[in-house]
């Protein structure tokens, strides 16, 4: 029997990067708040620049056991068997935002329309088969307000390239209209950084530096970026990664609004007799315990934001909670990031100190900012050039069929061209379609003997296309910068469990074909909210984060605004 | 992720590459190494100038010393100790995956055990001796047998069992010396990696660019204030679990 604690006004589920950003507004409105956590609190003391502990052996026990233990099961297709891999996220507060990349793109206006816009601009025919792709239910500007807000309350770094129509050229010169400049000058560059730079005008085309949120000087106190080189899927030693550990968490603390608890394995959501959300059931040690609230946010990730819906069942919802529609889980996907393009150049790179969130991006291949109409695709790719560079996958670095991977000569070709190779990041438009979703594995259960998630998911034709397609662009880059020998990785494949995952639980107005409203609130549910990439209806071509945050702010907003009728 | 880079050879480019590798390289310290080895073939070479340190410098932990023996013939070949370095004896590769078989890689255990063992009557059925005796010419040969797929003999195939020893040989060759390889900082000397800094300011930058940043050989837990538990026994600060108040 589970113990029942005292009533709260809103119980948040997760304290990641979403979670963790929303409790911060309801805090400060004095709403009584409570956050459950799976896993604990890492300080910058668990952070050491470790290649083996952070990326060969995945991060510490209590940091990834719930991830581990409860990873999707992947198929490419209904007529596959599901094989569980792994998790690529972790569990901490701060979540995944203690070890990510930290690259805070806003997304651009066109992904928030490729439906109408694909249609008004090329016609209906150009809308790719099977696809269930939706317009947003509002555009660019409705959340402008909100990715200032996460700039300015986190902290992001970057250039600016278009304040309120006037275009800067040191800037993205693509991005939509914002009111004001970053808070922060963007991450220094280094002499590749400027040669990748210099080979991209050469070509035409307007480079720029990326948006992080990470500190480029000292910010709110905390120190600046230290570019030791461990920050992918490492955690910051001096806090100049602005996680939700180091910012919107502690400052909700600090109202006495707000608690945080550790070690808190979710395992379902109840409804009262009128079908609305009265709490959340959890698991602490072994012990049961049950939190009732007024409101409950759901904040667990895309994999357990569906996973925790349909294991909900009750009278009111037999299908799982909020899904009367059936629309938990459909309009899946995984973000196509794969498909990289390896370069050999024949001076060193310089890349071993730096990080992935700094470097050149281009953004003249990306979203609908070049004209398809000569193209069998829709959507594009952002370009990205980085620093990234740690011993053990230098080792196991691309031979380019020039030397064997061991032995006398790969050690002569290691010696020589450890620090000479660069590997690009290409994100592109990827979109939902009939076939690709999310449910529960008949077969895989976790500890708890509840069924994991999984993933049903494959690459279809328009992303083929458009990788291909990126693919020679990111060539042509580095040709022009120099490069001797080009290796290409596979364009297509099985939408694995990524750390960008949207869908699931998708915001729009149309309850037949959406879980959320344009607020982030369930249109089954009154009292329930849903935080994350879960909602996105669109990748773009730009990291999730900064467009997941930007949203739970809003959600959050609008609970405090409605709160009388919201939380009745 | 930039972790993964996709490798692509070709099988035939691999024998050829291997083959080359095999008859270029000069005579390694088997003398030093080989198991009651004063008739093996390759007690009879010249031990050259880079004569390694001793196998092993402490008692095994986890493996056998027969087991050891084989491993430590395959990681010299993986990794040779050659005219470009020091190789897997001088980082003493061995004892990470040793210590490693007690902990992180313990999984891995009957997977080496099974493995050496048909890796050694392999090389025994196709070339007549066992694996440590083969010259080094054989042993590479009999290597890409077993990279390629084309050893038989080994439960799960055996391209799966080179792959597990060749990517805990790089992280015994190229991860912190914290963990038992990498000694001497050979494996990252090996690289031009210049070693683990906690600021990288942008002089240092321009330093290593112009070929001027020295190596300075330390590890992540030479610098205080890093929790080592949080590497050792996977644990971190943890308070006791604290909830909302009882209703």
């Amino acid at each position: 029997m589970a113990t029942r604690l005292k009533d709260t006004d809103v119980v948040v589920i997760g304290l990641g990067a979403a979670g963790g950003v929303a409790v911060l507004p309801l805090a400060q409105a004095g709403l009584e708040v409570i956050g459950l956590e799976a896993g604990g609190a890492m300080t910058r003391r668990d952070f050491a620049p470790d290649e083996i502990r952070n990326n060969v052996r995945g991060w510490p026990m209590l940091a990834s056991h719930k991830t581990n233990q409860e990873a999707p099961t992947v198929r490419a297709s209904a007529s596959q068997q599901a094989v569980q891999g792994g998790h690529p996220m972790m569990n901490a507060i701060g979540g995944t935002s203690l070890h990510y990349w930290a690259q805070h793109w806003r997304l651009n206006p066109w992904d928030f329309k490729v439906a109408s816009e694909t249609k008004r601009r090329y016609g209906a025919s150009r809308m790719p088969k099977g696809s269930t792709v939706e317009d947003w239910p509002f555009g660019y500007e409705e959340l402008e307000p909100y990715y200032d807000k996460i700039e300015y309350e986190l902290g992001v770094s970057g250039q600016a390239g278009n304040i309120n129509g006037a275009i800067d050229a040191r800037g993205n010169v693509f991005e939509g209209p914002r009111k004001r400049e970053y808070p922060m000058p963007p991450l220094r560059w280094t002499a590749f950084h400027d040669r990748m730079a210099a080979a991209a005008k050469q070509l035409g085309w307007h480079p720029f530096p990326g948006p992080a949120a990470i500190n480029s000087r000292s910010y709110q106190n905390r120190s600046g970026c230290m570019y030791h080189g461990f920050c992918n899927t490492g955690g910051c030693h001096v806090d100049a990664k602005n996680s939700t550990a180091v910012t919107t968490v502690p400052r909700a603390q600090a109202t006495g609004h707000f608690k945080a608890v550790t070690g808190a394995v979710v395992t379902s959501i109840s409804v009262d007799a009128k079908g609305r959300a009265s709490g959340v059931t959890y698991l602490s040690n072994g012990e049961e315990f049950f939190q009732p609230a007024k409101v409950v946010l759901l904040a667990s990730f895309a994999y357990e934001n569906s996973r925790l819906l349909l294991l909900s069942k009750s009278a009111a919802y037999p299908n799982g909670l909020s899904n009367n529609h059936r629309q938990v889980g459909k309009h899946y996907f995984s973000h196509h990031q794969g498909a990289p393009v390896t370069a050999l150049f024949p001076f060193n790179v310089g890349a071993w100190y730096g990080l992935p969130a700094q470097g050149v991006a281009v953004d003249d291949w990306a979203d609908d900012n070049f004209d398809h109409g000569g193209h069998d695709f829709i959507g594009g790719a952002n370009l990205w050039a980085m620093s990234d560079r740690r011993p053990i996958a230098a080792a196991g670095m691309n031979t380019f069929g020039l030397a064997p991977g061991w032995g006398s000569q790969w050690k002569a070709f290691i010696k020589q061209n450890a620090d000479r190779s660069h590997s690009s990041y290409i994100q592109k438009t990827t979109l939902p379609y009939e076939d690709n979703y999310l449910d529960l594995d008949p077969v895989v259960k976790d500890p708890q003997g509840l069924p994991v998630i999984r993933i049903t998911g494959e690459y279809k034709e328009n992303e083929r296309k458009l990788a291909a397609f990126s693919q020679d662009r990111m060539e042509e880059w580095y040709r022009a910068a120099g490069a001797i020998a080009i290796a290409r990785g596979p364009v297509g494949g099985a939408m694995t469990a990524s750390t960008h995952a949207y869908g699931g639980t998708r915001m729009g107005d149309n309850p037949e074909t959406n879980v959320v409203n344009r607020w982030g609130m369930s249109h089954e549910v009154p009292n329930l909210g849903i935080l994350g990439g879960s909602v996105m209806g669109t990748s773009g071509a730009h990291n999730p984060t900064h467009t997941v945050q930007a949203l739970a702010w809003r959600t959050a907003d609008h609970i405090v605004k409605t709160w009388k009728e919201i939380g009745a | 992720m930039a972790d993964d880079h996709p490798r692509v050879i070709s099988r035939r480019d691999l024998l050829k590459k291997a083959g080359a590798a095999g008859a270029a390289s000069v005579a390694t310290p088997m003398a030093v190494l080989s198991v009651a080895g004063a008739a093996s073939e390759a007690s009879a070479q010249t031990v050259s100038q880079n004569a390694g340190p001793p196998r092993r410098q402490e008692a095994l932990e986890n493996m056998t010393a027969a087991d050891a023996d084989l491993l430590d013939a395959v990681l010299d070949r993986l990794i040779p100790s050659d005219e470009h370095g020091p190789g897997a004896r001088e980082a003493r590769v061995i004892h990470y995956i040793d210590r490693a078989l007690g902990g992180a890689l313990a999984s891995s255990r009957p997977a080496y055990t099974a493995g050496l063992a048909s890796l050694d009557h392999y090389a025994q059925s196709s070339r007549g001796r066992r694996f440590p005796d083969l010259s080094s010419a054989d042993k590479d040969s009999v290597l890409t047998d077993v990279e390629t797929s084309a050893a038989t003999g080994f439960a799960g195939g055996s391209a799966r069992f080179f792959a597990m020893v060749l990517s805990h040989a790089r992280q015994g060759m190229f991860g912190d010396p914290y963990y038992g390889g990498n000694a001497n900082f050979v494996g990252w000397d090996l690289l031009g990696y210049p070693g683990i800094r906690t600021m990288v300011t942008a002089a240092d930058q321009k330093a290593y660019e112009d070929g001027q940043l020295k190596p300075n050989h330390k590890s992540a837990y030479d610098y205080d204030g890093f929790n080592k538990a949080t590497a050792r026994n996977g644990e971190h600060t943890h308070e006791e679990a604290s909830h909302g108040d009882k209703a």
